[in-house]
């Protein structure tokens, strides 16, 4: 019992704030292993991976945006919309004004910039709701598509394309393997041991016990062998596909958020104006630049996802983007954001995002058609949030520690009474 | 005036909170027809006593006894007890400003016709109650669009669509102006002679000398004594003397202030309302700090403290309109609260749950919060340095806690004030203001946290202490200044101050013999 608690505990993170994010990595092995053996390993082949991967790659992008709009509190329903906005431009800019692709990156990324500053400009500073700014936004964008665009699709070059449908470059021996790939999953597995002797020798620096070794080197060989497994999918697919150009972006925009998110102060300040945004203040916040930089930040993004998106599709047209939103908010939520803000992570997110598009594949693959797959992704996303709201009012805690409650009495050190009992005498004291 | 019944009685009732006893053993009588007042400072347990009768605590979550119209009422909600005619008029009004006159009156009430509202018999009952409260106004009125008194009327008139026997009102002239405050008694004293009974809970002493015929006395949760004000010739100071009797030694450890020179001062400082613009809540306040003391705040509430302390703190509430701050000796000009902490101040505010803390944070997080800067290399927070600083401060506050990573929504209340001590300690603040720093902490924490703050007083350190109990403001602080109706009306010595003569300052204007 003791082994297998230190095992729960310790396996993904630790604090119970990871349990939920703990619970859905299980819940993605289990759809994942659910839809291998039900279209008869289809579902990890080489070529449905990296089809997996390059569908669902600007979703995911437009996940991380978004978790750090939902973490600070608010909501952008505009992303499809903008990304389309974006993507229409981009390829109006190549094909009509001569603009070489990569200078049209950097032409859409400002894009975004722009559009972004327009709507952090009315949450932050007017106080307009993000509701009611992004509904507008992804109104006026989605007409501004159309208008620009005239309703009709507009091609992009070669070169453009490359983000959204381009792959590792081949090189070096013949391995029958993609040597690119391979490196870039051994780069991956050293990051990862690197980062567990990082993390222990973090928790020795708090006088706290490192988890015992076994664990540690338990989880290493985990992450490792799945990285190597992933690895080598990706690099033995049909010759001339490897690991696409988009997760590449994607895994940089992982990496770079997350670390936003956790290490700097940036970051900390997001979560501050979430849980408790007069605290915040209260503290030095300065909460305007937050919420104005949640809300630029995402259109940025939204507009990079547009790019790969019509990068993809060869062409930018009138219905991109449509519903990405709605995915992206999806696998915010699934990945264990809070509803009131405050609280959730980039890689929650992406794990969410991934247990939506697995979900989606696997169905596909089955020969489901997408009217019963939209009624199962909101199903799933139904009983997600719902699994969150519950813990919630059974004080904020993860399905395990509810079950674990009636054995808890013999626990050491009583944590004080409930935080609601003292409120009551305190009112007194205000009124009485 | 025994030949009277009784309407009333409630006996040894005694409500616990985990921690604390906010009643024990107390008795109240209330005969019919008369207007008892309730007075007590603040945290008396007056506002948890009149929850207890109106069933917001329900029968059975605490002990004791209530006797209404001859028999035991045990009441399980407040409609329960509305059904039994007794009505309780809080101090915040519960009135939906969006609705009209008529709506408030019948909400959750209203009459019907086959089912639907029948809003020509609601006009009609409305100017009916409006009239019986003295109220003129149109029935199809917004409750927006009437000034605060006349909404204080509204709530009575709802009292009476319910056909109240007992009518219990919280502060009901805390808000109102003088004009209002005499419509309001003139009307109680109406009711008292068509046989209504009233319960009044005030601050203001002299309206409860003027009105009431019973006064009954809390103080720390117990009854001090029910006077009857004509045959006991009950003055203000008697009932001061009643409301603030207590030995105060030994509640306060044992210190020497080492008073250093004024190195912080505050000049005519005024601050309009954030939203009333015509509402003037800091009326040209100047004070000052030297270090190494401890200033007290003394006021009652709403006389404007945490809004002056809060507008000092980089401009945190109301919009500034004029005055200086002075920090050794230069004046510093501080537009966010970012300004405020780089240049030492620190602001531990009165509501540690609403807006002193985060609650979704573990120790460490919220403990580095105010000065990630001090913790962070290059713009990359060093986790090794956030757990030390935590660790560092959960040992020399001896916060209780398994660990520095335990939610801070798990702590008790003294254990999470001794969080946000920690919190803005780190900042290395040279003033210090703290807000109500001991409100819903049990005693024994209370001489821990009034250890820290002298402490932190004998580190030279400027420490302002704000709080509504004056045994606390003279056991601690060094000098009191006391603050009424957004204006400093006295500065009193550590050595001249009693509560009478604070109580005296803080509800009046007039100036008394300043040092």
């Amino acid at each position: 019992m003791s082994r297998l608690k230190d095992l729960q505990k310790n396996l993904f993170g630790g604090t119970t704030s990871n349990a939920r994010q703990f619970g859905m990595i299980f819940t993605l092995v289990a759809i994942v292993v659910l839809f291998q053996i039900l279209t008869d390993g289809l579902t990890l082949r080489s070529d449905n991976l990296i089809a997996l991967f390059q569908q669902n790659s600007y979703i995911l992008i437009l996940a991380i945006g978004m978790l750090m709009v939902i973490v600070a509190g608010h909501i952008d329903l505009s992303v499809g919309s903008v990304a389309a906005f974006a993507g229409i431009l981009v390829a109006k800019s190549m094909t009509e004004w001569d603009l070489p692709w990569p200078a049209a990156i950097v032409f859409g990324l400002a894009i975004g910039a722009v559009i972004g500053a327009w709507q952090g400009f009315w949450v932050a500073y007017i106080g307009v709701p993000a509701f009611i700014v992004t509904l507008a936004g992804m109104l006026l964008f989605r007409g501004g598509n159309q208008f620009i665009g005239n309703a009709s699709t507009v091609p992009v070059p070669e070169g453009f394309r490359e983000i959204g449908s381009g792959f590792l470059p081949e090189f070096g021996p013949n391995t029958g393997y993609n040597n690119a790939t391979l490196l870039l999953g051994l780069a991956a597995a050293l990051a990862v041991v690197w980062r567990e002797i990082q993390a222990r020798k973090t928790r020795r620096a708090m006088d706290a016990d490192p988890a015992p070794m076994w664990i540690s080197i338990l989880r290493m060989a985990i992450m490792v062998g799945v990285i190597a497994f992933a690895a080598l999918r990706f690099a033995s697919g049909r010759v001339g596909t490897s690991f696409p150009i988009s997760g590449i972006i994607l895994l940089v925009l992982v990496i770079a958020y997350s670390f936003y998110t956790r290490n700097t102060a940036g970051g900390r300040h997001i979560y501050a104006v979430g849980g408790n945004s007069r605290a915040a203040e209260l503290s030095g916040v300065k909460l305007k630049r937050v919420n104005f930089f949640v809300m630029m930040n995402m259109s940025v993004l939204a507009a990079l996802a547009g790019m790969i998106f019509v990068a993809r599709s060869a062409a930018s047209g009138p219905q991109d983007g449509n519903g990405w939103e709605l995915d992206a908010i999806a696998a915010v939520f699934i990945g264990g954001a809070a509803v009131a803000g405050g609280i959730g992570t980039i890689s929650g997110s992406i794990v969410g995002g991934l247990v939506m598009a697995v979900l989606n594949n696997g169905l596909q693959l089955m020969g489901v058609g997408t009217d019963r797959v939209q009624i199962i992704k909101g199903l799933v996303l139904l009983l997600a949030v719902a699994i969150d709201v519950y813990n919630k009012s059974q004080g904020r805690f993860s399905i395990i520690g509810s079950l674990m409650r009636p054995f808890r009495r013999d626990d050491s050190a009583p944590p004080a009474s409930p935080p609601d009992a003292e409120r009551e005498p305190a009112k007194a004291a205000v009124s009485g | 005036m025994s030949d009277v019944p009784i309407l009333l009685e409630m006996r040894s009732i005694t409500k616990e909170f985990p921690g604390v006893k906010a009643l024990s053993d107390v008795n109240l009588v209330v005969r019919a027809g008369e207007i008892h007042a309730i007075c007590g400072e603040n945290g008396a347990g007056k506002s948890t006593l009149m929850k207890v009768l109106s069933g917001v605590y329900p029968h059975g979550t605490y002990d004791g006894k209530i006797i209404y119209q001859g028999s035991e009422s045990k009441f399980s909600d407040i409609r329960a007890s509305e059904n039994a005619g007794i009505v309780i008029i809080h101090q915040e009004l519960a009135l939906i400003p969006g609705m009209s006159i008529a709506e408030n009156i019948f909400l959750g009430n209203e009459p019907r016709k086959r089912g639907a509202i029948d809003w020509k018999a609601a006009n009609r009952m409305a100017l009916d109650l409006m009239a019986r409260v003295g109220l003129e106004e149109d029935p199809d009125t917004l409750i927006k669009d009437i000034g605060v008194g006349k909404q204080q009327l509204v709530e009575i008139a709802k009292a009476f669509a319910k056909d109240v026997k007992l009518l219990i009102l919280d502060e009901p002239t805390a808000a109102l102006n003088e004009a209002d405050s005499k419509h309001l008694l003139d009307l109680l004293r109406g009711f008292r002679s068509r046989g209504i009974t009233s319960i009044m809970i005030s601050h203001k002493l002299n309206e409860i000398e003027a009105i009431a015929d019973q006064i009954t006395i809390l103080r720390d949760g117990r009854t001090v004594e029910t006077l009857d004000v004509k045959a006991d010739g009950v003055d203000e100071d008697r009932i001061v003397r009643g409301m603030v009797g207590r030995e105060l030694s030994s509640r306060f450890p044992d210190h020497t202030p080492k008073i250093g020179d004024v190195f912080f001062e505050v000049r005519n400082w005024n601050v309009r309302h954030p939203i009333s613009a015509d509402r003037q809540v800091c009326k040209n306040e100047s004070f000052v700090v030297r270090r190494g003391e401890i200033v007290g705040f003394a006021g009652l509430m709403g006389a404007g403290r945490t809004e002056l302390a809060m507008s000092v703190f980089g401009r945190s509430y109301g919009v500034y309109e004029s005055g200086t701050i002075i920090k050794d000796g230069k004046e510093i000009v501080l537009k966010s609260v970012a300004d405020a902490i780089d240049n030492g101040l620190a602001y531990v505010s009165e509501d540690r749950k609403a807006i002193g803390l985060n609650l979704l944070d573990d120790i460490k997080t919220s403990t580095v919060a105010a000065k990630l800067s001090k913790i962070s290399h290059h713009g990359v927070l060093n986790e090794v340095e956030e757990y030390q600083a935590a660790e560092a401060y959960r040992k020399e506050l001896r916060t209780k806690a398994p660990t520095v990573d335990e939610s801070v929504s798990k702590l008790s209340g003294g254990n999470q004030q001794k969080v946000v001590l920690a919190k803005w300690m780190f900042t290395d603040p040279d003033l210090l203001i703290l807000d109500e720093p001991t409100r819903g902490i049990d005693v024994g924490a209370k001489y821990e946290i009034y250890g820290i703050i002298q402490r932190l007083a004998d580190q030279g350190k400027g420490v302002v202490v704000i709080s509504s109990e004056l045994p606390e403001l003279i056991g601690l602080c060094d000098r009191i200044y006391t603050v009424f109706e957004g204006a400093i009306t006295g500065e009193i010595a550590r050595a001249d101050a009693t509560p009478e003569n604070l109580m005296k300052q803080m509800t009046s204007t007039k100036k008394m013999a300043t040092r």
